[in-house]
């Protein structure tokens, strides 16, 4: 039998191509086309080629923001995964207890950037914020608006709040997909209980974890609002994450340039790292 | 190794809130002899992985008291029992290699490692794993993986007993025959406690010396397969066991002998005094006979099976299945069946009635 042939069918994907094509493929090229070029306005473009990338990949400033990143975004997923972990054994896995742990849980992930970025920032508040005002009361010098260390620690205790939740709420959908005969054999096997979270449950959640550890990477890697908010990148630079440096290249100097090129080297930052992370994980997998 | 006795054990599961609790398991008492191949045949449901988790201690029962030779175990964790168990589905621990896996159970109670060495390669060899020792275990055939949980019940060799809830489920029927009676080599060989969770007769009645049969929560005849099927003290066995079960009719009494379809039989099992209940008879397929005189059938579907033929007749509302050798025929015109007054049973309230013959 013949194969019938029809090339109407593909006008059925223009919509999606149409969908791409406008909110990734064009403002990306846009973005490309900044990067190589310089302007002063008027839609009058003059060729620069790589000297835009050479600059940021030159710039102190683009690598101490990138250095500020890295941190952070480790710090918070050295917390957070483990702490999420550790949660989400502790909760309860049947009873009328789970849909309570579970609202609780993700209480903090329906509350917008913004408001977490306002929240955190009066709550910490050295002289009538809960935990500013307490923290100096009980003896500690603590000013986040003027100390760095300070500074550093609000923000990342606020990203673990903010966050934290959703670490739990993949792992304990993980663990509770374990059938009860793997705990059961565990038992049979005389098995200790960090053997079981380390022969059953760690590696029944590997897939889980690995997405909420992407998710997380991926988000605190690019965070804005909540820091713009609660210290607006200070004091001084000490909390200008990437995207707040590159908002303020961007915006502040309107220096489009060297913007571009820098969104253009941080989105490739993001997209080598997932993937070196995700092929990691996989490759172990079909071992 | 050791005599295990369940006491007046009975088991509810936590019902959900404002409801009565369902008993799972019902009353149960039931000595397992040491060194015994037990079999623990009923259908879905009934309470025998029940039975089982209470024997290995992953349950506690709501009632009654389990004893290891006369010792209380009734609230000794799991790892105080040494029992070993195989379940359903295979359970492996997917980052480790097949020697790994086998070799957790043994490791877990500190057992030096030239030790563990030889007891794997021994359990290795055994179920045919010997070349995948090194081998990741999440790469295996779903085969491969049940005979690793298979492996690692029988790796342990200081078990009280060794339970397997229906461990061949998920096995290739070839494979299954194998492995069935590589279960029965290693029981004469090690002599250990085996019960053997099924819900197949063929299997529980190849595997075991004893077959359990349970129904509805509760034990309903403990025996060898021949007094299983000779003498069915319930209903229940007698339709579970056998090919096709046994025909259970409605009969009433007269004089001890039981009357059914208006014609007086006789049974080599009459009742004594005047019963009060449901009564009824039951006779296996094998033990009907057409005969000359008897009573007046319908035939409704021969089934040719070969070596025999079963027959399906019906009388006014009762279907009677029955078994003709193959060479025999069917009487075409007004077939009428008989009896055998030895394998003729009448039960009360489906147990069978016995108070005479014993």
């Amino acid at each position: 039998m013949r194969k019938t042939t029809n090339q109407k069918a593909w006008w059925l994907v223009v919509p999606v191509l149409l969908l791409v094509a406008f909110n990734a493929f064009i403002p990306l090229m846009t973005v490309v086309n900044y990067s190589l070029q310089e302007t002063f306005g008027n839609n009058v473009f003059f060729w620069e080629g790589l000297t835009w990338f050479e600059t940021v990949l030159r710039s102190e400033r683009f690598h101490d923001s990138l250095l500020r990143q890295l941190m952070f975004t480790g710090m918070v997923i050295a917390i957070e995964v483990p702490l999420g972990i550790a949660v989400a054994l502790s909760m309860p896995r049947k009873g009328p207890w789970v849909s309570v742990c579970l609202v609780l849980m993700a209480l903090p992930l329906l509350i917008p950037w913004n408001v977490v970025g306002a929240m955190w920032n009066i709550f910490a508040l050295p002289d009538i914020g809960l935990l500013g005002y307490t923290l100096n009361s009980m003896g500690f010098d603590y000013n986040f608006t003027q100390q760095p260390v300070s500074a550093w620690m609000t923000t990342v205790l606020m990203d673990v709040w903010h966050w934290t939740s959703l670490v739990v709420l993949l792992c304990y959908a993980g663990l509770c997909s374990i059938p009860d005969a793997y705990y059961q054999a565990a038992h049979i096997d005389g098995a200790s209980p960090w053997a079981v979270f380390r022969y059953i449950q760690l590696p029944k959640m590997k897939r889980v974890l690995t997405i909420a550890i992407l998710l997380r990477f991926m988000d605190s890697f690019m965070i804005y609002t909540e820091p713009f908010v609660l210290t607006g990148g200070g004091p001084g630079n000490t909390t200008t994450f990437l995207s707040i440096d590159l908002v303020k290249i961007a915006l502040g100097q309107f220096d489009l340039g060297p913007a571009a090129a820098m969104s253009l080297i941080y989105f490739l930052v993001v997209l080598l790292i997932c993937w070196v992370f995700y092929t990691v994980m996989m490759r172990d997998e079909e071992e | 190794m050791s005599r295990i006795e369940f006491r007046d054990v009975r088991h509810a599961y936590p019902p959900p809130p404002g409801q009565v609790p369902v008993y799972a398991l019902k009353e149960v008492n039931q000595v397992w002899e040491d060194g015994g191949a037990y079999a623990l045949l009923g259908p879905s449901g009934c309470g025998k992985t029940t039975l089982l988790n209470i024997i290995s201690g992953l349950l506690t029962p709501s009632e009654g008291s389990i004893l290891f030779d006369e010792r209380d175990v009734t609230r000794l964790p799991t790892s105080g029992r040494q029992i070993a168990q195989v379940f359903q589905f295979p359970v492996v621990y997917d980052t480790m290699t097949v020697f790994d896996n086998l070799a957790f159970p043994l490791r877990n109670r500190g057992m030096p490692e030239p030790r563990v060495n030889q007891r794997v390669t021994e359990i290795a060899e055994m179920l045919d794993l010997s070349d995948r020792l090194a081998q990741r275990a999440s790469g295996l055939t779903a085969d491969g993986k049940q005979k690793i949980s298979l492996g690692r019940g029988l790796v342990r060799e200081d078990v009280n007993a060794i339970l397997f809830d229906e461990p061949l489920t998920v096995i290739d029927p070839h494979l299954k025959w194998q492995l069935r009676s590589k279960l029965k080599e290693l029981h004469q060989q090690i002599g250990v406690t085996m019960i053997y969770v099924t819900h197949d007769q063929v299997e529980a009645l190849t595997f075991a010396d004893k077959v359990v049969v349970m129904h509805d929560g509760g034990i309903v005849q403990v025996g060898t397969p021949i007094e299983l099927f000779n003498r069915p003290r319930h209903t229940f066995v007698g339709y579970f066991i056998g090919s096709p079960g046994m025909n259970v009719l409605p009969c009433s009494l007269d004089g001890g002998q039981p009357v059914f379809a208006n014609n007086l039989l006789s049974s080599g099992y009459p009742a004594g005094a005047d019963l009060i209940g449901k009564l009824e008879i039951g006779i296996r397929p094998e033990f009907v006979r057409f005969s000359d005189d008897g009573i007046p059938v319908e035939i409704q579907k021969v089934e040719d099976l070969g070596r025999y033929q079963v027959v399906t007749v019906r009388h006014e509302s009762s279907q009677i299945k029955m078994i003709v050798g193959e060479d025999q025929a069917i009487p075409s015109a007004d077939p009428k069946i008989s009896f055998d007054p030895d394998n003729l049973r009448i039960y009360c309230d489906d147990w069978a009635v016995e108070a005479e013959h014993a």
